[in-house]
Formats: C-alpha cells, sequence, structure tokens
C-alpha cells in the first residue's frame, strides 16, 4: 500500500474510533446533567443515584473520547500536511475555535464536577455539568462546521498567487447550509445514543435486580440468608429510568429522521454523484425516480439484476417531490470528467465512489436506527404501568438497544465520507493531493500498527470497567447529609476527606 | 504591530500556558514513584509487596504509599485535562494562522510527535483509570503508564521545540528532507533533558505547595537536587543556542530565566513555597520566551538554504483569518484564563494522607478483591 492508502486507512480508523465515544458522551452528559438538576429541585435520592450512576459511566466513556481527540488534532498536520497548507486559512479556525471555546470548558468544569462534591454551592455544582454539555455541543458545531466545509466549500476563494483557498466569508462557513442539516442530524442521534446507552443499562439492571429480590424473597421463606437485597425502590428506580432512556431516544429520533430528511435533499443538491451512489442509481430517473430498499447487481456493481423498490421515494427523498428528477451516475460521471479533469488539483480517474459501500452504509445507518426505536417502543411497552419485567430478551435487547444508534452513527459517517470520493473538499481538491508529501509509508504504516494495537487494547480494558460499573448498579447514597453538597460549600466539614479522591 | 507577529506571540503565549501548566503535571507524574514512596512506612509496604498485595483485604486498609501516590495524583486531579487543552489550543491556533509551520512541523516531527501521543493517551487513561478498580496489579499498571507517559512528553517537547529553534532540513516546499537520525542531535537531546529536570523541578514545588506533611517535606528537598542539575545543563543549553542563533535580547531573556530559576531554587531552600514556584513558572516563560525570540522572525529555519525557512510571513494564514482569529483570542483567552484560576482557587485546600479515604472509591459498598 502507498502513503495515500495508508492514511486514509489511518483517518478512517482513528476517526471512526474517536466517533464512538464522542456520541455517547454528548448524550449522556446531558442525561447526568438532567438527574442532577432533578435531585436539586426534587430533593429525590434516586435522582441523585442515578447522576452519579451514570456519571460514573460517563468518565469511563469520556476518558476515550479524550486520549483519541488528541490525535485528531495533530493527524492533520502528520498525515495530511498539503492539505493542512491548502485549506488551513479557512479549516484550522474552526479547529482553533473549537479548542479554545469548547475543549477548554469540558475538561475544566468536569473537573470541577468530577471532584466539586462537597466544595461547591448546590447549584452551581449542577451547573457545571450543564456547562460540560453545552461545550460538547460547541465542539460538535465547530468541527462539524469544518467538515461540511469539506463537503460542500464555501465562504472561499482560490488565490493564484498562493496557490491555496482562502477564506473570505467566516458567517458563510459557519452557516454552510450542510452545516445546518448536519450538526442537528449529528446533535439528535446524539442524544439518541445517550438515551439508548442509558436504556440499555437500565434495562439490565431492572431485570438483574427484580430477579435477586425475587430469589431473595424466596429465600426468606425457605430460611436462607442472602446478600444485600434490592428494595422496591430499587427497581422503581431502574424501571423509570429504562423508560426515560427510552423515550429520550424515541424523541431524539424523530429529531433524526426530519433532519436526515432535509440532509438527503441538501446532498442530492450539493452532491448529486453521492446520492446516486447511496442509490446505486445509474441511469437517470426524469421522474418519480422509487427508492430501493434492496438490490442485488452484477459483480463489478455496474448493472441492477434484481431489486425491492418503493415508487416515487427517491424523488421525494432528493427534492421534496414525489415527481422530482434524479440524476443516475452514468450521466454524472462524464458531466464531472469534462468539468474537472483539467485542473492539477481536481482530476481524478473517476469521480463515482465505491458504490456498494455507499448503498449499503446508507442502508444499515437507517437500520440500525430502526432496530433501536423497535426496541425503544418494546421497552416502554414491557414497564407499562409499574410493570418490573424478567424475561429473556432482556438482556439482548439492552445491548444491542445501547450498540445500535452507535452503529449507526459510525456508519453514517462512513457513509458521508465514502461518499465524497475522490474529493478530500468536494470540487476543490482531491484526497492524492492532500497526503504529506515527506512522509514515508513506512512511518505511516508504524503509525497505524501502533494506533490500531493501543486503541485495540484500550477498548478492552474500556468495556471491562463499563460492564463492571454497570453491574454494581446505582450505589445507595447516605442520606446524611455527608453527600449533599449544600450547607458546607467552604467544604468544611469535609475537611478530613476529600468526597471523591482519585 | 503586523498580525502575524501578533500571531507569532500569541502562539508563544499558548506553548508557554501549556508548559508552565502542564509541566508540574509531568513533574508530579515522574517523580511518582519517588516522591510516593515514604521511609518511614516502606519496611510494610516493601514486605506487603513482595506478597503482591498491599490492600489488607480484612479492614480494606491501604498502606502508606498506596495514600502518598493518591495524595501526589489528587494535587493535579481536578485540573490536568484542562491543562493538557493549552496543547490542543496551541495546535488549532498554529494551524489556523500559520497552515505551513503546523504542516511542516507535525510531518518533520513524525515519529516524535506519535511517541508524544502514546504517552500522553496512556498518561491520562491512567489518571482516569486507576482509582476506578481496587486491585494492586491494576494500579501497578496504571502507575507505569502515568510514569512512562510523564518522561516522554516532557522529554520529547524539549527534543521537539530545540530541533524547531535550531533548524531542520527544509526544502525550497516547505517540506522536511531529513529522518528521524536529523531529529536525535545532540543540542536537542540536550534540550529534553533539560526540559525533564526543570518540569520535575516545577513539578516538586507544585507538590510543596498543595500537600502537607512528610509528601510535602520530600518534596522540597528533592526539587534542590533536581534543580541544580537542570539550572547546570539549561545554562549550558542556552549559551549553545545562543551562540548559535542568538541575538542580544534572546541573552538578556536567557540571563533572566537563570535568574529566576536559582531564585525559585533559593526561596526554596527557605521554606517560601508559593515563591519557588511561581519562580519556576516565571522562569519557564522565559524559557519559552527565549526560544521564540531566537526563532523570529522564522517559525522554522531551514538549514539548507536560509531563503527557504519558513517565516511568520510566508507561513502566515491569509489577513482576513488573522483578524477574525485575533477577535476570537481577544475574547475568549482572558475567559479561559478566568475560569481556569478560579478552578485552583476552588481546590486551593493542601491535601495530605489524612485525606485520603480508605477505600478506593468512597461510596463503594463492597470493594472488589483481588489476589
Ligand atoms: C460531532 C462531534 C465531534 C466530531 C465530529 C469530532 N469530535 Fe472530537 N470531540 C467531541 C466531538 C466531536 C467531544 C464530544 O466534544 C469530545 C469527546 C470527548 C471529549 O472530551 O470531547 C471530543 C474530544 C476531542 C478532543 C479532546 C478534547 C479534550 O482533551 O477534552 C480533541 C483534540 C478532538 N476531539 C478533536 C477532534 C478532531 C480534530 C476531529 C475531526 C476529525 C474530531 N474531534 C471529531
Ligand atoms: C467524526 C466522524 C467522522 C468519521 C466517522 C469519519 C470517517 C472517515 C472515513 C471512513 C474516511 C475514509 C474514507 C475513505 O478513505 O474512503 C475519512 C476520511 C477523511 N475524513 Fe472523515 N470522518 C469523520 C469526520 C471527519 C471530520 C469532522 C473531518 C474534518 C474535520 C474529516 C476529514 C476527513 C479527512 C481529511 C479524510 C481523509 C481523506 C479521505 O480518505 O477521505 N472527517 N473519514
Ligand atoms: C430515516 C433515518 C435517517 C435518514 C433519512 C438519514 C439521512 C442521512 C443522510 C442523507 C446523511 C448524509 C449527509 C451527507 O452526505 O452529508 C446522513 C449522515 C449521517 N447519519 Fe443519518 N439518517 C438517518 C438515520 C440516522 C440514524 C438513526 C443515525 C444515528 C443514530 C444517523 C447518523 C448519521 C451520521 C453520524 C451521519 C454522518 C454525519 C452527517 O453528515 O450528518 N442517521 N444521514
Amino acid at each position: 500500500m502507498d502513503v495515500l492508502e495508508l492514511a486514509r486507512w489511518q483517518f478512517a480508523i482513528t476517526t471512526v474510533y474517536h466517533f464512538l465515544f464522542v456520541p455517547i458522551t454528548i448524550g449522556l452528559s446531558a442525561l447526568v446533567a438532567g438527574y442532577h438538576t432533578a435531585w436539586l429541585r426534587t430533593g429525590n435520592t434516586q435522582h441523585l443515584r442515578l447522576a452519579k450512576f451514570l456519571g460514573k459511566l460517563f468518565t469511563i466513556n469520556f476518558a476515550l473520547g479524550l486520549v483519541t481527540g488528541i490525535v485528531q488534532e495533530f493527524q492533520f498536520g502528520m498525515n495530511w500536511s498539503d492539505y493542512s497548507r491548502f485549506v488551513g486559512d479557512i479549516f484550522g479556525a474552526p479547529l482553533a475555535i473549537e479548542a479554545l471555546l469548547a475543549f477548554f470548558l469540558e475538561s475544566t468544569f468536569l473537573g470541577l464536577w468530577i471532584f466539586g462534591w462537597g466544595r461547591l454551592p448546590r447549584a452551581l455544582h449542577a451547573a457545571c455539568i450543564w456547562i460540560v454539555h453545552i461545550g460538547t455541543l460547541l465542539s460538535a458545531y465547530f468541527i462539524l462546521a469544518a467538515n461540511s466545509f469539506m463537503q460542500n466549500p464555501v465562504g472561499y476563494r482560490f488565490n493564484p498567487e498562493t496557490q491555496r483557498a482562502e477564506l473570505v466569508d467566516f458567517g458563510a462557513v459557519l452557516l454552510n447550509k450542510v452545516q445546518l442539516v448536519t450538526f442537528p442530524h449529528v446533535a439528535f442521534s446524539s442524544y439518541m445514543v445517550g438515551g439508548a446507552v442509558a436504556m440499555g443499562v437500565m434495562l439490565w439492571n431492572l431485570r438483574k435486580r427484580t430477579l435477586e429480590a425475587r430469589a431473595a424473597a424466596d429465600a426468606v421463606e425457605t430460611g436462607g440468608a442472602t446478600k444485600v437485597t434490592p428494595t422496591a425502590d430499587d427497581l422503581t428506580m431502574y424501571r423509570k429510568a429504562s423508560r426515560v432512556g427510552a423515550i429520550v431516544m424515541l424523541v431524539a429520533s424523530l429529531g433524526v429522521v426530519v433532519t436526515g430528511d432535509l440532509q438527503g435533499k441538501v446532498m442530492t443538491e450539493v452532491q448529486p454523484m453521492k446520492m446516486a451512489a447511496a442509490e446505486a442509481l445509474y441511469d437517470t430517473y426524469e421522474k418519480d425516480a422509487p427508492f430501493s430498499i434492496f438490490t442485488v447487481g452484477t459483480r463489478d456493481g455496474k448493472e441492477e439484476k434484481f431489486a425491492v423498490t418503493v415508487p416515487n421515494l427517491l424523488s421525494f427523498l432528493a427534492t421534496g417531490d414525489f415527481h422530482g428528477k434524479v440524476e443516475g451516475v452514468n450521466d454524472l460521471e462524464p458531466e464531472l470528467q469534462k468539468k474537472f479533469n483539467e485542473g492539477k488539483l481536481t482530476s481524478a480517474d473517476s469521480y463515482t465512489p465505491n458504490i456498494m459501500w455507499s448503498y449499503w452504509s446508507f442502508r444499515w445507518m437507517m437500520g440500525w436506527g430502526g432496530i433501536c426505536m423497535a426496541i425503544g417502543v418494546w421497552v416502554l411497552w414491557i414497564t407499562r404501568k409499574g410493570r418490573n419485567p424478567v424475561n429473556r430478551w432482556m438482556g439482548p435487547a439492552a445491548l444491542v438497544g445501547a450498540l445500535s444508534p452507535v452503529f449507526a452513527m459510525s456508519i453514517g459517517w462512513i457513509f458521508t465520507e465514502i461518499g465524497r470520493q475522490p474529493w478530500v473538499v468536494y470540487g476543490v481538491m482531491t484526497t492524492k493531493q492532500g497526503v504529506s508529501p515527506s512522509v514515508s509509508a513506512g512511518e505511516v504504516l508504524t503509525s497505524m500498527i501502533v494506533y490500531t494495537l493501543l486503541y485495540g487494547a484500550l477498548a478492552v480494558v474500556e468495556v471491562k470497567l463499563f460492564m463492571d460499573y454497570m453491574r454494581k448498579g446505582a450505589e445507595p447514597v447516605a442520606d446524611d447529609g455527608e453527600d449533599l453538597p449544600g450547607g458546607h460549600s467552604d467544604g468544611s466539614k469535609n475537611d478530613d476527606e476529600l468526597s471523591f479522591a482519585y | 504591530m503586523e498580525l502575524t507577529t501578533f500571531w507569532f506571540i500569541i502562539i508563544g503565549v499558548l506553548w508557554t500556558g501549556y508548559f508552565v501548566l502542564e509541566g508540574f503535571d509531568f513533574g508530579v507524574g515522574m517523580l511518582l514513584p519517588v516522591l510516593g514512596k515514604g521511609k518511614a512506612d516502606s519496611t510494610t509496604d516493601a514486605a506487603a509487596g513482595q506478597a503482591g498485595e498491599v490492600t489488607d483485604p480484612v479492614t480494606d486498609h491501604i498502606g502508606e504509599n498506596e495514600k502518598r501516590r493518591r495524595v501526589l495524583l489528587n494535587t493535579i486531579g481536578p485540573v490536568w485535562d484542562g491543562n493538557e487543552v493549552w496543547l490542543l489550543t496551541a495546535g488549532g491556533a498554529t494551524f489556523a494562522a500559520f497552515p505551513n509551520w503546523y504542516a511542516t512541523l507535525f510531518s518533520a516531527a513524525y515519529l516524535p510527535l506519535l511517541i508524544i501521543l502514546v504517552g500522553l493517551i496512556v498518561r491520562n487513561m491512567g489518571f482516569e483509570y486507576r482509582h476506578k478498580r481496587d486491585s494492586v496489579a491494576w494500579r501497578k499498571g496504571w502507575d507505569t503508564a502515568i510514569i512512562v507517559g510523564s518522561f516522554i512528553p516532557a522529554i520529547l517537547w524539549g527534543v521537539a521545540l530545540t530541533n524547531m529553534v535550531r533548524g531542520l532540513p527544509i526544502d525550497a516546499d516547505m517540506e522536511f528532507t531529513g529522518n528521524l537520525f536529523t531529529l536525535l542531535n545532540p543540542m536537542s537531546l540536550l534540550g529534553g533533558v533539560v526540559t525533564m529536570l526543570v518540569f520535575m523541578t516545577h513539578g516538586c514545588f507544585f507538590v510543596a505547595l498543595k500537600t502537607d506533611g512528610a509528601v510535602r517535606h520530600d518534596a522540597r528537598a528533592l526539587a534542590t537536587k533536581t534543580g541544580i542539575a537542570a539550572a547546570v545543563l539549561a545554562v549550558v543549553l542556552l549559551v549553545w543556542l545562543g551562540i548559535e542563533v542568538g541575538s542580544v535580547t534572546s541573552w538578556v531573556t536567557s540571563a533572566l530565566v537563570a535568574l529566576f530559576f536559582l531564585a525559585a531554587l533559593a526561596f526554596n531552600l527557605r521554606g517560601k513555597e508559593g515563591l519557588a514556584f511561581t519562580g519556576t513558572f516565571v522562569a519557564i516563560a522565559l524559557f519559552v520566551l527565549t526560544y521564540f525570540v531566537m526563532l523570529f522572525p522564522n517559525v522554522m529555519p531551514s538549514t539548507t538554504n536560509a531563503a527557504w525557512s519558513l517565516t511568520t510571513e510566508n507561513a502566515s494564514s491569509s489577513h482576513h483569518t488573522l483578524v477574525i482569529m485575533t477577535w476570537v483570542a481577544l475574547i475568549f483567552t482572558p475567559l479561559v484564563v478566568l475560569y481556569q484560576s478560579w478552578t485552583y482557587w476552588v481546590f486551593r485546600k493542601r491535601i495530605t494522607t489524612n485525606h485520603i479515604p480508605e477505600a478506593v472509591d468512597p461510596s463503594r459498598p463492597d470493594p472488589i478483591k483481588v489476589h
């Protein structure tokens, strides 16, 4: 493999990995903040327990989001130096602003939240976790603005003297029409992930504690002794919390679907080739394009043999009109060849992205989302009217429910990025022009192996730790005021021991 | 002043923020095995350590050494992540204001940077995960991660920045033409040892300021040792660099580095911890200043042909981008400084081994037993 291919693989591996943790961070921080605030307002210690429980899972996950993010920040300069030189004038600004506005907020206030129990006035302490959440959203906004520029470059001009793209209108970059649909789509997806993870964790605990409570009741009858028995209160807490998770996820999923539909239209407008690839649409439909749910093509994917379709749906998805025209690959390719094949930065052998990947990743994204929603509805159904059910589907449902939106998000990104190929900046610069000329294949291969092994090992540790903490469940909290920060914001009462310590 | 010059200064300020803050995090991490070991208690711990078990499973009592380590880690617990963001901001700001500098520097220092990133990753994971499971083997593993992950960046940042100041083979296309061994020259390696020792000393002063009891006492004693070594080597480095690339201004700032650093050591001997820490704080800032003074108006001098050097002019972004970034920086940097300072204020109390709860995680009713 050459430097280009290696660098692409490396970017894909590190970014997809980073993005496994990102949506969990965005989504869970909102839920933790919600429970923390609910406790302040109601004084209900169940809310405090849940805030602390989800808070622990959140920090376990955050650690990995953080360390993998550091790699992202430097990766452009290391592997994509020509890209960095070419678009740095535009692309660097959102990255720098992200660090200055978002990362400082997240890291500083998360430290305050974690170590602040008993040291800060209650309301201020709860505000800290909200600020963390706002930080994650700001971070998402600016990085997505950078990515949207790559999808649909706006607000710049090419300077022939410096041979690079230069910023003319920063407002246009921040309000890119791709950005305006991408940011809400990603934000809603992240809430879906947060809700689904909470739903999964709580559902698993509900089942386990219900079983324990039943076993304990049996043991009392037969005179046997047991360990700590979950109380009715515990069961109510887990049941309610799994319902809250499911509801958050389902409400967010509506947002995901609506914004996803808008994205489809914007995408068709700015990158018609991506829509054609996503639909494996070779021939242009002058009107009434059908949406293909499933298709079997020839080996080389150049022709379709068998397909299951919904009439007119694609026209609607792409144009908002059931009779709209949708262009196909066979017409777009020569058009793009004619337009771009002359330029040094824009010439490419083919302007068609990998059709197989584009087609199936688009479907899997929606598919995983659909699976998650179905599980959410099922969870609401089995826990309706105060029921604490036990059945053998709850375990698998918890696992698949929690992971499916995470998969949907990874695959959504894989679709977005693969569908953009061969461009790194659509219509302006091809990916192969962006790679670092002074870096050798050996160097990229080395770093790729190092990252892959390291990330693999960290994944094992993180998953194990996450599962252990999930199994422990929400700890009981001492109700004697020890955990209640209100009275002693100066920390006086906690002088002897740190209420949280490394 | 030219905007490009202004941004050159901002980048210097961001690196300064990174080194004065994360410098003591590195120091604490590197000294974990030294300051984390008490003299009085060492017999019991050594015996227990041989059996592979420091924790007494019956009372869940933890050894004195473990408590000392946790005191050390808790001094930086709430703040290390915020400190690290100075680096991310320095990186991002370089990308935004000087894309060519960002591109050349990071693709040139490819392998050292990779190692730095790995170091930072394992160190951060150590901070975050070490306390999350009550097991000796687990803690030992993460201790190693923290120690190694602190040494690596503390040394390699010195190597990388010294290379940047002294110059690298760069061609007419602003591309680095050397290899790993170009980067590992004696002067840059000396730079790495200096940053390592300086950060150790800085870390000692921070610990002395933030703790009480035996840890505080030991940190002060150790600071003198690492400090003297740091002072000697730093003077050699600055004189060497001064002869090769220095200017009148850089000689003045170099002298000030030495002055403040020695003052810090003197204050430490007289028990003035606050002033000692301020001393290394200012000395490190002046050290970065010296490097940037030596650089200007280059940002990466070329040793192949001086005309191919990257300068604040040919490496910079367009005027328009710099104007926007200036506004952003002027509004938000003070805000960041304000709330970060507030964090230090919130966690200003000294920590002692008495503050460390018995169980690793106090809210956990049944710690996982490990053998
Ligand atoms: C949609 C949101 C999103 C996207 C597309 C990305 N990130 Fe990210 N990133 C986050 C959302 C986020 C976050 C939620 O804000 C994180 C997760 C954990 C954290 O600390 O913040 C984060 C962490 C994080 C960190 C560590 C921050 C810290 O130390 O606290 C860095 C340096 C980056 N990211 C950089 C990047 C770069 C250069 C990306 C582009 C390839 C990228 N991220 C994609
Ligand atoms: C966070 C979610 C993201 C994921 C999962 C993701 C995924 C990917 C994947 C799979 C590729 C490889 C495509 C291929 O080689 O065929 C890629 C390439 C790339 N992406 Fe993304 N991406 C994400 C976000 C971003 C963002 C936010 C940016 C810019 C700020 C970005 C910039 C790039 C670049 C520079 C490449 C390399 C060129 C290429 O091979 O396409 N990506 N990304
Ligand atoms: C009916 C449901 C959905 C539709 C119509 C839809 C539509 C789209 C479209 C058209 C894109 C590509 C945008 C582009 O090329 O720039 C996209 C990307 C993406 N989707 Fe979806 N999507 C749906 C469901 C989901 C779900 C359930 C998730 C995750 C929980 C998800 C996460 C993502 C992500 C992370 C991206 C990549 C980032 C982006 O460009 O927005 N999507 N989606």
